[in-house]
């Protein structure tokens, strides 16, 4: 027999205590915290004087702010496009029974255990003017050859695609593979008798079975895309200019540069919407299944 | 499985496209590499493609102990040691405290403790500069901001819902009458978990590890924002070499300090392989 120790009861709550913790502190309320000052009118500390949606307004009038999103928008979109389009092609080709697969796969995805900032400082050597890819062209004969994008306010933002592509895709081409590799043999063995071309069975067969795991890589590239600021950081610094400015960029300039934390906490919220409005299916989902 | 045939258009088609690729994504590397063994002059006059012609081992020297970050000129190997000191804590105690959430979760289920979880995962996706600021507050309070104790427990925070989903996952797995014979014999809640439940996790400890050493090192913006200037871990003492430099450019020594920065995770990529995959895709399934 086993004796009911009332302190045994209280063991599994008191093991949850961190996780608790870290729940209602680290998670509810820093959200709310922030939510607060985002309604007041603090500068470099907060203060108790509410504004109403008054920082929203000025944030919205911020050129700076609207370019960020805009930036982000387009990077999001261009980010996640390539990854998914390079990650999937890759994936179908080495599973095509080719021999090196694993030295494949190994250079494929090598990147992505470096982090963004390191990504970033090769990818601005390599394409700084005048010093990387131009020169190099330069002396390989193409004199007329000029490469300046990462100075270049209108397509700066397109560089940082290019490294941050190179960083993922190997991911999302490792993800893909495996999900390939889930697919059941006889498929395949049903569209051969049936005649119908490879890349047809790909397109329309395969590549909609495999919407679990895409759905997983979206998950997963989009919230990269949400807290894009290290590449962007080490790659061209926000400039030139506020050419590649992102919101996470802003929000921690003014957090910490620029004494504007109110402002600051109101762009971080309007970063939050997305996500719960992304999340709020899901969760509901959730409840409903957990429910049945 | 697809066709077998050798040497027709189609398998040479292929494969040109799998080395054209392998040969773009290898093209940073070995421009790292090739520049980090380069003198400066060769640097200025030479294409970034091409082999050195001259090898020098000075810039990762230099790298080393020498490269200037604002004022002081000792190189990243003192990023170095922080990032070894933050990424230690911050690897044993988040897979600690995971394994004794998933634990809790799977096998005793405390009244609420479902809710709390669910609210945790919601929690992971919350953008961090939400959390910044008021983190950065309680930390201050608490003494901790800039120190060692708050990055640590600023990972923590970070790595919460990850661990503990990965290791609620793996419990959820083991037959439940192991639990209950466990009981039997007189288990206690740490007892069980301490000499039944850890001692299977060695899997998904090493698949969390590997998580959480590549995260951890590989993190900037936290780093940044809560470690403090004399606890500032390698990338962001490598991104202070690179960009607030002054004057010319030491590329090579730039790009030796970026092989640096990158070895440890690289070098558990390498040998981990397999298992590196798994730890992020793993990571990647929430919920």
């Amino acid at each position: 027999m086993r004796i009911r120790h009332p302190l045994r009861q209280v063991i599994p709550f008191a093991a949850l205590l961190p996780m608790a913790l870290t729940v209602i502190v680290g998670y509810l309320g820093t959200v709310l915290w922030s939510l607060r000052i985002s309604l007041t009118n603090s500068r470099s500390f907060p203060s108790d004087t509410f504004v109403g949606m008054a920082q929203y307004t000025r944030l919205f009038e911020n050129e700076r702010w609207l370019l960020s999103l805009h930036n982000l928008a387009l990077y999001g979109v261009l980010f996640i496009g390539a990854c998914l389009v390079i990650g999937f092609l890759l994936a179908v080709f080495i599973d095509q029974n080719v021999t090196g697969e694993g030295v494949l796969r190994t250079i494929f995805l090598y990147p992505y255990a470096m982090s963004f900032v390191a990504t970033g400082l090769v990818w601005q050597w390599m394409l700084t003017p005048g010093n990387g890819i131009e020169q190099a062209a330069h002396q390989f004969g193409f004199a007329g050859f000029s490469f300046d994008w990462i100075v270049d306010q209108d397509m700066v933002i397109y560089t940082v695609v290019i490294a941050t592509v190179w960083q993922a895709s190997g991911l999302v081409m490792a993800m893909m593979l495996a999900g390939l590799r889930g697919i059941d043999g006889e498929i395949w063995k049903a569209a051969r008798l049936d005649g119908i071309p490879t890349w047809r069975v790909y397109l329309s067969i395969v590549l909609p079975m495999m919407w679990p795991t895409i759905a997983t890589v979206l998950l997963l590239l989009s919230t990269a895309v949400v807290k894009l600021f290290d590449a962007v950081v080490a790659m061209t610094q926000g400039g030139p200019g506020t050419a590649s400015e992102v919101p996470a960029k802003f929000i921690m300039d003014h957090l910490f540069g620029r004494a504007n934390i109110a402002l600051a906490s109101a762009g971080a919220v309007v970063l939050l919407v997305p996500v719960l409005a992304m999340l709020a299916p899901y969760a509901y989902a959730r409840s409903r299944k957990g429910r049945a | 499985m697809k066709r077998r045939s050798y040497f027709n258009p189609a398998r040479i088609g292929i494969y040109a496209f799998l080395i054209s690729a392998a040969l773009f994504f290898l093209l940073p590397l070995y421009v790292m590499l090739v520049t980090s063994v380069k003198p400066m002059e060769e640097i200025r006059l030479g294409n970034i493609f091409a082999l050195p012609l001259q090898i020098t081992l000075e810039p990762w020297r230099d790298a080393w102990s020498g490269a200037c970050t604002g004022a002081s000129c000792e190189g990243i190997r003192g990023g170095f040691w922080n990032s070894v000191a933050i990424t230690v804590p911050s690897t044993i105690l988040p897979i600690l405290i995971g394994a004794l959430n998933g634990y809790a979760l799977s096998f005793w289920k405390p009244r609420g403790a479902s809710t709390l979880f669910g609210i945790l995962m919601v929690g992971a996706f919350i953008p961090l500069q939400v959390m910044i600021y008021p983190l950065v507050r309680v930390l201050a309070t608490f003494g901790l901001f800039g120190s060692l104790a708050g990055i640590v427990l600023v990972h923590m925070i970070f790595a919460m819902p990850v661990m503990t989903l990965l290791f609620r996952n793996y419990y959820a797995a083991i037959p439940h009458e192991l639990f209950q014979a466990a009981r039997i014999d007189g288990g206690g809640f740490f007892r069980i978990f301490i000499h039944v439940m850890l001692p299977m996790s060695l899997p998904i400890i090493v698949v969390a590890a590997i998580m959480q050493v590549t995260g951890v090192w590989n993190d900037y913006i936290l780093g940044l924002v809560f470690a403090g200037r004399d606890n500032a871990p390698m990338t962001v003492q490598l991104n202070n070499v690179i960009n607030t430099t002054t004057g010319t450019r030491l590329y090579n020594v730039n790009m030796a300090a970026t092989i640096l920065t990158s070895l440890v995770p690289l070098a558990i990529y390498f040998i981990s392989g397999r298992w590196f995959v798994r730890g992020i895709a793993a990571g990647a399934v929430k919920g």
